[in-house]
């Protein structure tokens, strides 16, 4: 299916739990209500026509201009085929959930695809979105008592981390080089 | 969440009075496998809740090898990044530089003349079998052969000596780079990659003699950590391990990129996708085949090489470099995501421009950090000894889970 | 930056033991003497030293023999008379011709003591110990290179890197004796030793020849079985007193692989036994004097089958690959020995390889003809030549047969451990209880039936004789071709002939 036919067929079914279709650019995608989303994710997953059941990333982004956070889901449906041919990619696409600054939460995906476990995970340790219903929602790559959330733009690194310096020797605030 | 139970819980605790009752239950012991352990490739650090020798459960913790890629990627130009992606998967960094060079150009429309598109090929095919060769020596390694270890770094050897050629360096090459590749091939590199190949493909069946077809290493690998298809892409597989599972999806056939549809190759999958020659004892999905998919596509890559040196001769020496990727800028508002195939599954880049020569976000999906994370899932109710054996033909590098 | 405490620079220097000092103070003294000499001779001090050693260990012979035939009382010495009298010297003198024994009797008076003589003989053991463990690492080490198409040691000592064991011997010396915090400290320093010594005694029932033994034991076979287990409990201890997960682990891996490979071990060891029927060592060894085909390991299938059960069997009690369980660095980091570092670690290895150099000398005297050559000795007796004596193993040659004998067998066990991996602990006990045990049982058992109905002489006996026989002689063969066609074929595991490197592929070059 084009990208066009997955919007219109999302559109179809959840009406207004879509916000926005974009389709210009490499990289279509529509924007998801983030309350409607798990439902949207097990529509996604499970329909038919659909079965997008490999979950290939999740890229958080802060949209500090907007005030919001949002988180990219790149879905991509393997055929689960078991003849000699090499398979052919059906369909990819992606959705984009957007959710505000100050109180980020987007419910979890964790039980529609098992791999969302760490990616969403990674999200909330380095742009601190608060994945509901997540099973297991600690810091993944930063130490567990670190403050803030890395990849948000407003960041300011520290100055020290347990008498670590965190500041180079000409006392530059962040590694921008 | 193990790290409280870890500290509530004394090692090597005795229950006395259970003792004095004659209660023969046993104490179950947490161990931590990492973050310095020679199985772990690194610095993965697995805490195992052990009773005796078997594993109840083996969590892993990542992060250790965490420097902030990501973060890097939005001060930097992308010309200026693409040693940084030397540094994520450091075993096969052509494949890295190449995964976000490709996203960089698939962002500004940027199109790469012929014969870099071929020069990439072939150095990404190279990296492809150096990388395998460590991952099946290492392999080896891991399950107490050490042997095989330095057989396949003594062909490693001749193909870094071809990247040195080439582009001076030996492990962070920052070769491919948007636009094409850095410098044109070295004198005599199309013979002596040749030189190479043929020296090389007997040899994989010395690898196969050695430890593939090993008595002890079938037993230890075999009907060990079994994944199923469906558990496989559930869990976000990719690469050699999704394949080991029987499917036959690889991302240079599925969606292609850089030119793959012109090659003729297979792609090898675990059983019934069948060579002849299987041991018994092997299932679908398990770690011998997780390995042995890996000694399948050497042989492929080997093909692809070939096919990519027939073609160099068709092109012109010195178009290695697009025009007009100087200063690029990023097209504000436009975003990409991109997988390529890399030795260890799909790399993917997420590049959002603003308008600016500097990307305002840059993801890396790591395929180890995908394919990692199953750990916890496969690792139950097996022996200490499978833990080397299952995350050993899981086969990550830990820069590039931890990025 | 200045104010970040970095641990191991706010440490006071390590404190070497006494011992250590010593040799530090020493080879710093004599580097300059030693450097060029060790530098340009070391070819003809290695071969000086090892024509010195085998001339030095004869010459001790020969005083023994001579102060027994011409200084001791030739009378037998009352009891509990430990000092022997030099009657025979006053004897000499009071007649006025003095013999030339009679004046060599003063200084080699002390020799007739014979707690003087277990000294000597105690530190002949130690030194062979000594010398088999040094030669052992630097060979595995070489055998390891060559399989695996690099050179080994090439340094240390010039000629291949000859001195490479004692080097590193120095080195771990010279290091810090580290003693983990947690660790139960005195266990903890006690352990190694523990199993050190176990391995040392099995050497002083161990014969090398009909009459080199230190202690030639009726129990000779017990004793060193009983020693190499008593050995595990040193490694049981190292694992506990280390307080560490990993060393529990191994230990208890070792405990349970030492406890299953023990039974089929001793079984096995059983057959040839019964077909002499002696625990005697040197009585079975001489037993074998008639030639190849009456080497036990070929007088009956079974016990050709005894002998290759026992053979894996110890390579798991020495935990050898591919039953290197207790150590499995993949695994449990370092097993047992995690914790230890420098002399202690050292002791260790000196153990496991003294240990393997006992267990194959235990098949090669129960097994394989001990000293003897595969000639039979009647024919040397016959013939007065000397050289024929010496080939069969009748004068001194004996030693060098058991030794070069056990040395193949040890060379079977490096090849083993530098070609399999290894193997999980279920497989292992597998393969123990449900496989060998049997296995050596019913041929304990079948062995029993043979040497009580088939008499020397019967046509089965000769039958079987000639089928064991044949299948040694197919397997040594074997051995001996497939050794042979990796030795011819080493060329391969280089890399191609005409390789242009790099560095000539550049640009300019």
């Amino acid at each position: 299916m084009t990208p066009e036919e997955i919007s219109n067929l999302l559109r179809r079914t959840f009406g207004d739990a879509i916000e926005e279709v974009v389709l210009a650019g490499a990289h279509p995608y529509v924007v998801v209500q983030a309350d409607r989303w798990p439902e949207v994710a097990q529509f996604l997953r499970r329909d038919r026509r659909l079965k997008f059941n490999l979950l290939r990333c999740i890229s958080s982004l802060d949209l500090l201009p907007d005030d919001k956070l949002a988180a990219v889901y790149d879905l991509c449906a393997v055929p689960e085929a078991t003849d000699d041919k090499p398979l052919v990619c059906p369909h990819e696409f992606a959705v984009r959930v957007v959710t505000n600054r100050g109180n980020p939460h987007i419910p979890s995906v964790a039980d529609v695809w098992e791999t969302a476990n760490w990616h969403e995970r990674e999200a909330y340790d380095l742009m601190g979105i608060v994945f509901d219903n997540h099973p297991d929602l600690r810091r993944i790559l930063c130490p567990d008592d670190w403050q803030g959330h890395p990849l948000r733009k407003d960041y300011v690194f520290p100055k020290e981390y347990h008498g670590i310096p965190g500041t180079t020797e000409h006392e530059l605030p962040s590694p921008r080089h | 969440m193990t790290d409280t139970i870890l500290e509530s819980k004394p090692d090597l605790l005795v229950d006395y009075d259970r003792a004095e009752q004659g209660d023969l239950d046993t104490e179950e012991l947490l161990i931590n496998m990492g973050p310095q352990h020679p199985a772990t490739h690194g610095v993965l650090r697995v805490v195992l809740r052990v009773d005796g020798e078997m594993v109840l459960e083996a969590v892993p913790h990542i992060g250790y090898l965490h420097r902030c890629a990501e973060k890097i990627g939005e001060s930097l130009e992308p010309y200026q990044y693409i040693p940084y992606t030397d540094r994520l998967d450091y075993v096969s960094a052509m494949n890295q530089n190449h995964a976000f060079a490709l996203a960089i150009e698939r962002l500004c429309g940027i199109e790469v003349p012929g014969r870099a598109s071929l020069i990439r090929v072939i150095f990404l095919e190279l990296n492809r079998i150096a990388s395998h060769l460590v991952t099946v020596g290492a392999y080896g390694l891991d399950m107490g052969a050490f042997t095989p270890f330095l057989y396949v770094f003594r062909e490693r050897e001749m193909i870094l000596d071809l990247f040195e050629a080439t582009c001076g360096a030996r492990l962070t090459y920052s070769y491919i780079t948007p636009g094409g590749v850095r410098e044109d091939l070295a004198d005599g590199f199309v013979d002596s990659c040749r030189e190479f190949l043929d020296y090389f493909e007997p040899k994989i069946d010395d690898y196969n003699d050695l430890l593939s077809f090993n008595q002890i290493f079938v037993k230890r690998t075999g009907k060990v950590g079994v994944i199923p298809a469906r558990d496989a892409i559930a869990y976000g597989l990719t690469g050699p391990c999704l394949r080991a599972s029987g499917v036959r999806w690889d991302v240079r056939r599925a969606i292609p990129y850089e030119g793959y549809e012109r090659f003729d190759f297979d792609i090898p999958i675990g059983l019934p996708g069948g060579t002849g020659n299987i041991p018994p004892g092997v299932v679908v999905g398990d770690s011998w085949c997780r390995y042995y998919v890996r000694v399948l596509e050497m042989r492929q890559s080997v093909r692809i090489i070939r096919q990519a040196l027939d073609m160099l001769a068709d092109t012109t020496p010195g178009e290695i470099m697009a025009k007009k990727v100087k200063n690029l800028k990023l097209p504000a508002g436009c975003e990409v995501y991109l997988e390529t195939d890399n030795p260890r599954g799909s790399m993917g880049f997420y590049v959002q421009g603003d308008g600016t020569t500097v990307p305002s976000r840059v993801k890396a999906r790591g395929p180890s950090f995908s394919n990692l994370c199953i750990t916890t899932h496969v690792c139950r109710n097996v022996l200490i000894a499978d833990i080397p054996a299952i995350v050993g033909s899981i086969d990550m590098v830990m820069g590039e889970v931890d990025r | 930056m200045s104010d970040i405490s970095v641990p191991w620079r706010d440490r006071e220097k390590p404190r070497l033991n006494p011992v250590a000092r010593l040799v530090v103070v020493i080879a710093k003294l004599t580097r300059a003497v030693w450097t060029p000499i060790l530098a340009h001779f070391a070819g003809f001090l290695l071969l000086g030293a090892i024509v010195g050693s085998i001339l030095l260990v004869w010459a001790v012979y020969g005083i023994f023999n001579y102060v027994d035939a011409h200084v001791m009382d030739v009378h037998e010495p009352a009891a509990g008379d430990r000092f022997v009298r030099v009657a025979p010297f006053q004897e000499a003198l009071a007649a006025s011709e003095v013999p030339l024994g009679a004046v060599l009797a003063y200084p080699l008076w002390v020799l007739q003591c014979p707690f003087i003589r277990d000294v000597f003989g105690l530190c002949g053991v130690f030194g062979v110990i000594c010398l088999v463990a040094m030669f052992a690492i630097w060979w595995e080490r070489k055998v390891a290179g060559h399989i695996q198409s690099r050179c080994g040691p090439m340094r240390v000592g010039r000629w291949h890197g000859w001195a490479q064991s004692m080097a590193d011997g120095l080195k771990l010396v010279c290091k810090e004796d580290l003693v983990p915090r947690s660790a139960d400290r005195a266990l903890f320093l006690a352990a190694p030793y523990l199993t050190f010594i176990p391995a040392v005694l099995a050497f002083v029932a161990l014969p090398f020849g009909t009459y080199w033994v230190f202690r030639n034991l009726d129990v000779g076979l017990v004793f060193i079985l009983a020693m190499l287990g008593v050995e595990v409990v040193g490694v049981i201890i190292a694992g506990w007193a280390s307080n560490s997960k990993w060393t529990v682990l191994g230990a208890m891996r070792e405990a349970c692989q030492m406890v299953s490979y023990e039974i089929p071990m001793g079984m096995a060891l059983l057959v040839p036994i019964m077909c002499v029927g002696s625990l005697n060592l040197v009585t079975v060894g001489d037993s074998q004097s008639g030639g190849w085909h009456t080497w036990l390991a070929f007088r009956s299938p079974f016990t050709l089958c005894a002998c290759l059960t026992y053979f894996i069997a110890a390579l798991a009690s020495c935990k050898r690959a591919p039953f290197d369980l207790p150590e499995g660095e993949s695994e449990l980091v370092g097993g047992f020995h995690t914790e230890y570092s420098g002399w202690r670690w050292c002791l260790f290895f000196f153990a496991e390889y003294a240990a393997m150099f006992v267990v194959c000398g235990l098949a090669t005297i129960l097994f394989l003809g001990g000293w003897h050559s595969p000639l039979p000795s009647s024919w040397a007796l016959e013939s007065n030549a000397i050289w024929a004596k010496a080939v069969n193993g009748l004068l001194f040659a004996g030693p060098l047969w058991f030794i070069g004998k056990c040395m193949c067998l040890m060379y079977v066990q490096l090849w083993f451990r530098w070609t399999l991996p290894r193997i999980r602990i279920d497989q292992v006990l597998h393969a123990c209880v449900q496989f060998m045990l049997p296995l050596v049982m019913l041929v304990l058992l079948a062995n029993t039936f043979w040497e009580l109905y088939v008499v020397p002489g019967d046509v089965l006996f000769i039958v079987g004789n000639v089928a064991a026989s044949i299948v040694g002689l197919v397997l040594t063969l074997g051995f001996v071709v497939i050794a042979g066609y990796g030795w011819w074929n080493r060329r391969r595991l280089v890399q191609p002939q005409g390789w242009t490197y790099a560095v000539d592929l550049l640009k300019g070059s």
